[in-house]
């Protein structure tokens, strides 16, 4: 188990041509264990969120390498990211990007259809993680019925359903007042804690920072630090 | 997984009812369209077919004139069919179940207060067999009456109900112009014909009494002649031509002075043309259903575009391409075959309304609607496979960044 759950090896991600040209990562080299929690600062325009695109393999490198798992995930095609995806890697998002008008249990059940699970395990299952995140009684709610903090509780929910690898979460608590900032990075702690999931997050502030192991932090498409946070120093 | 696809696609459509049903319009008309055109037109051909069978069986009939050819000016005199030219068939034609002259004419009728203006028939008695023609009650006039020409006649159904309204003409007498006629027998109900014309506004009267007393000349203007079981209608009317030209004396040079219809025939050209006509005007109507196609096309790229970051979510978290294809193809399919199914009930309701108009009979055809079922479904899939592909190949940051 030496190998480490992600690896980059120089990579960049370059948008635009000519004039427009810009090295949103400009070779970075970094590995993430399995079990770590590291949380990625940085200002904004830095490159984060181009890095968090390409570990949860929804984008790839211009140059460079990117293995997860082991895998060069850089030269996998469209398909088989998917895959990767949806049997390894949950993400939350600052936005909490649920389906509107589709209820909690609904939306947690959706990475289940897409693995081909029957309607009656994905409902056990979504009740299931639903109850983990303290939701167990909202499963039939729409969103438009949820507050901030209890939709992005969904959207953990639906992140650890399938048992995930991998946990990536851009700016998870960007929209949400302190008290419920604090409730859902206790809730990630435990998941990293009790499940020993891996959880890569982006965040603008300190205090959150505080809860990873690790923060790298990024700035013009380059890692100016990384190391271990203060909390578990 | 299909299952939950199709409830999915039942759902968004339900969340837009008001969109889904104005962007169904062009597939409901153009379904409705077809459905109605096709059910409308067999109806008719059923109907055009049914009347001339009702002209009887195996019929042929002989007017007098050169057979009308299109482009040429009728004959300016026309040497009018006589007794002679019956009596000459009816002794010289084999083959023939029954040989009847008949002459026509629109005669005011009157009985107490009442009075109609009737198709008024003088006939041999042999015309009701060779019109299929049954006598609901009462009797045919016997030869004896034929020939003496006695004031006897045969009313259909619709003179009775003017005259006797509920009842039973019984022994009554009517008089037809000058000419008092007792009422011997009831026809047998015939409907109207495709052309609304009313069948059962007769009267028929032996052949020698009207040419007598309501015509007041020996002219003959129609012979009626049905085949026997097995002879050919073609075979018969050779032979009918040879006697008719005998007995009318035609040059060998000149054309028949006479023309023979073969009824069967007619029926098949008819029944062949209202096809052709049904055709056509469902192709016409298959035109509008593409019109709809468009419709359906351009809902699913605004449904692809609204739900982009849709999309993007179930593109982050394991959607396949392919999930993301099916799911707005069903979607489009789903829709389209609701658009369908709206426009066969409408179709059917048309033409349903239309036979009771036209008095045709109501013939849907399960074919016709399962095809147009068939062909709407096709429709969705043809026309959203489009907005299907662009939101399947979508970029799946792009999608997520999209408000
Ligand atoms: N799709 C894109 N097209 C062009 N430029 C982009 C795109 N995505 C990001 N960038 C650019 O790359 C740089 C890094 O962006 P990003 O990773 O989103 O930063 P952060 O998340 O740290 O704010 C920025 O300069 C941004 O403008
Ligand atoms: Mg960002």
């Amino acid at each position: 188990m030496s190998q480490p759950l992600i690896k980059f090896e120089k990579v960049w991600k370059t948008y635009g041509e000519g004039e427009a040209r810009v090295n949103a990562l400009a070779g970075v080299s970094f590995s993430i264990p399995r079990g770590e929690f590291v949380a990625i600062m940085g200002p904004s325009g830095s490159g984060k969120s181009t890095a968090m695109n390409i570990i949860g393999c929804l984008d790839t490198p211009t140059r460079g390498r990117y293995d997860f798992l082991g895998i060069d995930a850089g030269d996998l095609d469209r398909g088989r990211r998917a895959i990767l995806r949806n049997r390894h890697i949950g993400f939350i998002f600052q936005g909490y990007n649920l389906l509107p008008r589709t209820t909690a249990a609904e939306n947690v059940e959706l990475p289940l259809v897409y693995r081909g699970i029957g309607a009656a395990d994905r409902r056990r299952l979504a009740l299931e993680a639903l109850d983990q995140v303290g939701l167990a009684n909202r499963a039939d709610h729409t969103p438009a019925e949820l507050s901030g903090g209890q939709q992005q509780r969904v959207a953990i929910a639906r992140a650890i359903v399938t048992n995930p690898t991998l946990l990536v979460a851009d700016e998870p608590t960007g929209n949400l007042d302190t008290q419920r900032s604090h409730e859902v990075m206790e809730l990630l702690t435990s998941f990293n804690h009790e499940r020993g999931l891996t959880i890569a997050m982006v965040t603008h502030e300190a205090d959150i920072a505080e809860y990873a192991d690790r923060t790298i932090r990024f700035l013009d498409g380059h890692i100016v630090s990384d190391g271990i946070s203060a909390e578990a120093a | 997984m299909l299952w939950e696809t199709i409830r999915l696609a039942m759902l968004s459509i339900r969340r837009n009812v008001m969109r889904s049903i104005l962007t169904l319009l062009g597939i409901v008309i153009g379904v409705a369209a077809v459905i109605a055109m096709i059910t409308i037109g067999s109806g008719t051909t059923e109907k055009v077919k049914s009347d001339i069978a009702k002209l009887g069986s195996n019929l042929l009939i002989v007017n007098a004139g050169r057979p009308p050819v299109p482009g040429s000016r009728p004959d300016r005199v026309i040497r009018e069919l006589g007794d002679k030219e019956v009596e000459a068939l009816r002794t010289h034609l084999e083959g023939a179940r029954a040989v009847a002259g008949a002459a026509q004419k629109q005669v005011r009728v009157v009985y107490g207060n009442e009075s109609l203006t009737v198709g008024v028939t003088g006939a041999d008695p042999d015309f009701l067999v060779a019109r299929d023609w049954q006598i609901a009650s009462g009797r045919p006039f016997t030869d004896q009456e034929a020939r003496g020409g006695a004031g006897v006649c045969l009313i259909g159904e619709t003179v009775r109900q003017q005259f006797f309204g509920a009842g039973d003409p019984g022994d009554a007498t009517i008089r037809v112009n000058k000419m008092s006629c007792k009422v011997i027998g009831l026809l047998e109900p015939k409907g109207t014909t495709g052309f609304g014309q009313d069948q059962d506004n007769v009267v028929i009267m032996p052949i020698t009494a009207f040419q007598r007393r309501i015509a007041g000349n020996r002219d003959v203007d129609s012979i009626y002649i049905s085949a026997e079981e097995n002879v050919s209608t073609s075979d018969l009317q050779d032979s009918v031509e040879g006697i008719l030209r005998d007995v009318r004396r035609v040059p060998a040079d000149k054309d028949n002075d006479f023309n023979i219809r073969d009824m069967t025939q007619v029926a098949e050209t008819m029944a062949s043309a209202t096809t052709v006509m049904t055709g056509m005007l469902g192709a016409v109507a298959g035109v509008s259903l593409l019109v709809g196609g468009i419709g359906i096309m351009n809902i699913m790229l605004v449904s692809v575009t609204e739900r982009t970051r849709e999309i993007g979510i179930r593109l982050a978290i394991g959607a396949h391409e392919r999930h993301i294809l099916v799911q707005f193809l069903v979607e489009a399919t789903v829709l389209s075959l609701f658009g369908g199914l709206l426009g066969i009930a409408l179709g059917l309701g048309l033409a349903y309304a239309a036979s009771w108009v036209l008095s045709v009979p109501f013939v849907p055809s399960a074919a016709v609607v399962l095809l147009a079922v068939g062909f709407s479904a096709l429709i969705g899939m043809i026309f959203g496979f489009f907005p299907a592909l662009r939101g399947a190949r979508l970029d799946p940051i792009d999608a997520l960044r999209h408000e």
